[in-house]
């Protein structure tokens, strides 16, 4: 019995999603079949992205908003694919191969100034994405077509220069799904993604034991302890934000060669939060996350993507009831997981400056 | 030399490159055949548009509880406000009135609520705040949508439903500050009212600071631990700062819209948040330091750079990068003010 109340406990939102959700679809009255493809199609598109998240969590530096960084390098690699058309699987190859270095420099810088503000690298992040946002659309808009050459004037705006608003992905558009095709009781199955998908997190269960991943999580527990131990602290996290860059942007370009087009200047800024709010309705907190959370998160949060317009719009005779209602939720639950992280952080210190008092000022 | 260095030092780098590259856009007016008088006039209006929600800031980071990027529940308040007076009717010095005791009201409530729950998450403010904002615009939106609203220059016409996206406050309180006691010089309005309002509720703000809960307010913010063995009440004293902050965001936004003209609904305070934060931080103060010279200095420079960015460069370069240049100005300015104060702390 205590520990059926304790597995609805841990699980609060995950239950609370299915109940949500199991209320919304048949009120939305959209067919089970057509479900099951979306939801097949977006497992293999957004899953990356969100297991990108997990390194940054494991070494205590929270949600990784700065995750959109690497969504802007993957973007920059697919548009200079673009240009060079070069097209199918290659073309994604390359598109991944530029992202590279932009990404870990990209990653570097986040991880640096996230090192200079301990304790409040979330924010950190979330601004430093809007921040390089600012640069990236300088870059977009202004240098390329003027400094950087682009071949293909179909890629630039009407001025001649600057990148136009909705790049077309044609040439490699849903390559990945159709490398591989297979159909099963005619449902259409991503293979490829699904390797892909199993490699990353293969790689991230791998990191995990490796003698870096340990002291990682070490880092993650307690900097002071991790760090009187010998363990380089701020390079460990550095590397930690890093390869959450790089994973960010290949999964950027898995996201955007599925949908097909790029919006130039905001297809990156949405993902943060999406993919943000994914983990945490998969039952992930700001402390702890693993690779199922990613994927409950990804089959909760899309089910609830694809029916709350219509639910809106059949229960109470509007869509956009039903659009902002999903996004409520999506900035609601991370409110509430930061909520209840902090919550229980200033629990533990109460609890340990009871025994010390006035061991922790700062968090009066 | 010595000097300079020193000044550069205490003022802070950025903010030295941000006032030479506004002087440098004034500079520049003659030359490019801009009018100073009309650019000055846009400035003051800016500056008395957007000046109080940017006030709006100061308690909150006295008391310690940071930068207040959920001051979009303050705008909500606004909103709530605004729409109420023109529901009603009001029109004129009355309607704006009534717009404003409304909002307080519901700022009150809102301030109340949300600075309990940033009690219970001290620490982790500032993110928790910037989600607390965004959901309840949603929760808003949703509203919007079904609250019973009647008045016809609010709803859609035939077919849709709730309220609409920007709602034209003309006919009912626009320019009400903006025209009280204005006067041209050279042939450009200077928005007299709007900057008397916006001194007026400085000049409120700067007494309370120095009444007794202001001075406890500081004190907290300074030094819990000290504020607590003096008596003072830590958490109530946030929970009021909060509720200012709700309550000044409120009437903020009513005079933003009573200059702008137009009362912009659903996602529209999504983001209300940023530039006032992006103004008080560039006017030098810190996460959890700031006064009103930092409101004054920080209100002038920033919008003095929205206004003369795209004048210049529309003149100079006929390019427009007036929005990249705010995006990277605006948050790289809270970027500096983030990374910063955790190097004074360590």
């Amino acid at each position: 019995m205590k520990r059926l109340r304790l597995f609805f406990i841990e699980n609060a939102v995950v239950i609370l999603f299915v109940i949500l959700i199991s209320i919304a679809i048949p009120a939305s009255r959209l067919p089970g079949k057509f479900l099951l493809q979306e939801i097949l199609t977006r497992l293999g598109r957004s899953s990356f992205l969100v297991i990108a998240l997990l390194l940054p969590i494991m070494a205590g530096m929270g949600l990784n908003f700065g995750m959109v960084l690497g969504a802007m390098a993957g973007q920059i690699g697919l548009i200079f694919v673009m240009d060079w058309e070069i097209i199918g699987i290659p073309g994604l190859l390359l598109a991944m191969l530029i992202s590279l270095p932009i990404s870990i420099f990209l990653g570097w810088l986040c991880g640096s100034i996230m090192n200079r503000a301990k304790g409040r690298e979330m924010v950190t992040g979330f601004i430093l994405g809007f921040f390089m946002n600012g640069i990236y659309m300088l870059f977009a808009l202004y240098a390329m077509g003027s400094i950087i050459p682009v071949m293909n004037p179909e890629l630039l705006l009407s001025r001649g220069y600057g990148i136009r608003n909705v790049v077309d992905l044609i040439s490699v558009r849903q390559a990945l799904e159709t490398f591989i095709p297979l159909r099963v009781a005619g449902l259409n199955i991503p293979v490829l993604n699904y390797l892909l998908i199993a490699g990353v997190s293969v790689f991230i269960v791998w990191f995990r034991k490796t003698k870096f991943g340990q002291d990682m999580r070490a880092a993650g527990q307690d900097r002071a302890v991790a760090g009187a131990a010998g363990i380089a602290v701020d390079r460990t996290r550095i590397i930690a934000v890093i390869v959450s860059t790089v994973l960010a942007g290949f999964g950027q370009i898995i996201f955007l060669q599925n949908l097909g087009t790029i919006n130039t200047t905001n297809s990156h800024e949405q993902i943060g939060l999406f993919s943000i709010a994914t983990l945490l309705i998969g039952g992930a907190s700001v402390t702890k996350a693993s690779i199922p959370n990613a994927f409950v998160g990804v089959v909760l949060f899309h089910l609830l993507f694809l029916v709350a317009p219509m639910a809106g719009k059949n229960l109470i005779g509007s869509a956009m009831l039903g659009e902002y209602f999903r996004q409520f939720v999506s900035y609601g639950v991370i409110a509430v997981a930061l909520v209840l992280y902090e919550w229980k952080r200033l629990a533990q210190e109460e609890n340990s400056r009871s025994r010390l008092w006035g061991g922790k000022a700062d968090a009066l | 030399m010595e000097q300079i260095k020193r000044f550069i030092a205490d003022f802070g780098l950025p903010r030295v490159i941000i006032a030479v590259y506004l002087l440098g856009l004034f500079l520049m007016t003659p030359m490019v055949d801009v009018s100073l008088w009309g650019a000055l006039s846009d400035v003051f209006t800016r500056i008395g548009m957007n000046g109080i929600m940017v006030l709006a800031l100061i308690p909150m980071i006295q008391s310690g509880c940071g930068l207040n990027f959920g001051l979009s529940l303050g705008v909500i308040a606004g909103l709530l406000g605004a729409t109420f007076s023109i529901e009603m009717g009001y029109v004129g010095v009355w309607g704006f009135i009534f717009a404003i005791l409304v909002s307080q009201v519901f700022g009150a409530i809102f301030g109340f609520g949300y600075g309990t729950l940033l009690n219970c998450v001290k620490g982790g403010e500032m993110m928790i705040a910037t989600y607390v904002g965004f959901s309840s615009v949603m929760i808003m939106s949703i509203a919007w949508l079904v609250l019973p609203y009647k008045s016809p220059v609010m709803i859609w016409g035939y077919g849709g439903e709730g309220l609409r996206t920007t709602i034209s406050v003309e006919g009912f309180w626009r320019h009400i500050l903006d025209d009280f006691l204005s006067f041209p010089i050279a042939g450009y309005r200077f928005p007299t009212g709007a900057i008397l309002f916006f001194i007026l509720v400085s000049f409120v703000i700067w007494a309370f600071f120095h009444l007794k809960t202001g001075t406890a307010m500081t004190a907290v913010g300074s030094n819990p631990i000290y504020a607590r063995a003096s008596g003072i009440s830590v958490n109530r004293m946030r929970i009021i700062s909060v509720i200012i902050s709700t309550m000044l965001g409120a009437m903020g936004i009513i005079v933003y819209q009573q200059s702008f003209g137009f009362i912009q609904l659903y996602d529209g305070p999504l983001y209300m948040a940023f530039p006032a934060v992006a103004a008080i931080l560039i006017g030098g103060a810190g996460v959890n330091k700031a006064s009103l010279t930092n409101v004054f200095l920080g209100v002038t420079l920033y919008q003095g750079i929205l206004t003369m960015t795209p004048l210049i460069f529309n003149a100079v370069l006929k390019l427009d990068m007036s929005d990249v240049i705010r995006i990277i100005v605006s948050n790289g300015m809270i970027l500096y003010a983030l990374t910063r104060k955790m190097k004074v702390l360590k």
